[in-house]
């Protein structure tokens, strides 16, 4: 059962990841790409990392890919605008066998390990324990991680404006 | 059962799926959403190592992960929204100015 419900929400998440790459116009790769975070958050949840699961749907689904779609709308492309220089038949041949290669790598050095997963408490992947532990022994990180946040708020309000 | 090595497998397909559109797309807005399909990927192998070793610092560690997209997100979209105004466009093969 739990694994009918992992290729399920795999296959959602990668589906969505392909029509990224392979829609034409960047409001469908934008969705495309809504759909494959939504199967994330479902594998998160899978996993019993309820904080992670609802911070995926809250600030990528809902506030980073609304900024994407908000920004594209903005820009009110025509279709001279999307139609992109189709890269060659070998630049298409040598960027799949590179990605291809990476893949085979990666699953090289992953398979042979059928490790299952341990049982954990129910206490595992609560907003409280992340929390705590967020706040007791990664709290600097945190603090500096703020720091970034305002100086891109900034960053982003300077480069927008048409003049300051 | 689900093991460690199914998650870290789609971890690794959604990397390569992000790396191919970040190498065959020219379109700027699309290679964005590329580079947040790389830290997705990522994202889904530290939850997975975090559930198998039964911690939480995989989790915080995504938290710090989606926190920098956000502001990456922010910042890189305002530099679009630039290069729009000055060039007119948003294809990479017409954005030739720091080519030298």
């Amino acid at each position: 059962m739990e694994l009918i419900l992992f290729y399920i929400f795999g296959g959602l998440a990668l589906a969505g990841a392909l029509g990224v790459i392979l829609f034409k116009n960047p409001i469908s790769s934008a969705f495309s790409l809504i759909a494959c975070f939504f199967g994330m958050a479902a594998l998160y949840a899978m996993m019993q990392a309820h904080f992670m699961a609802v911070i995926q749907i809250l600030v990528y689904t809902g506030a980073i890919m609304v900024l994407f779609v908000f920004v594209i709308m903005l820009l009110n492309l025509n279709v001279e605008e999307l139609k992109e220089k189709v890269p060659s038949r070998f630049f298409w041949l040598c960027s799949i066998f590179s990605s291809v290669g990476i893949l085979g790598a990666l699953a090289c050095v992953f398979k042979g390990h059928e490790l299952s997963m341990p049982e954990v408490d129910n206490l595992y992947g609560t907003i409280e324990t992340a929390g705590s532990l967020m706040f007791r022994e990664y709290w600097f990180p945190f603090e500096i991680l703020s720091v970034l946040l305002l100086v891109a708020i900034i960053g982003g309000v300077v480069l927008a404006k048409r003049e300051l | 059962m689900v093991s460690l090595e199914n998650y870290l497998f789609l971890s690794a397909a959604l990397f390569s799926i992000g790396l191919l559109g970040l190498m065959v797309r020219r379109n700027i807005l699309v290679l964005f959403m590329s580079v947040e399909l790389l830290l997705n990927a990522a994202n889904l192998a530290f939850i997975a190592f975090s559930r198998f070793r039964g911690t939480l610092d995989g989790h915080v560690a995504g938290f710090f992960v989606i926190a920098v997209a956000a502001a990456e997100a922010a910042v890189g979209l305002a530099i679009v929204i630039a290069i729009f105004r000055n060039k007119g466009t948003v294809q990479t093969t017409h954005l030739k100015m720091m080519k030298g």
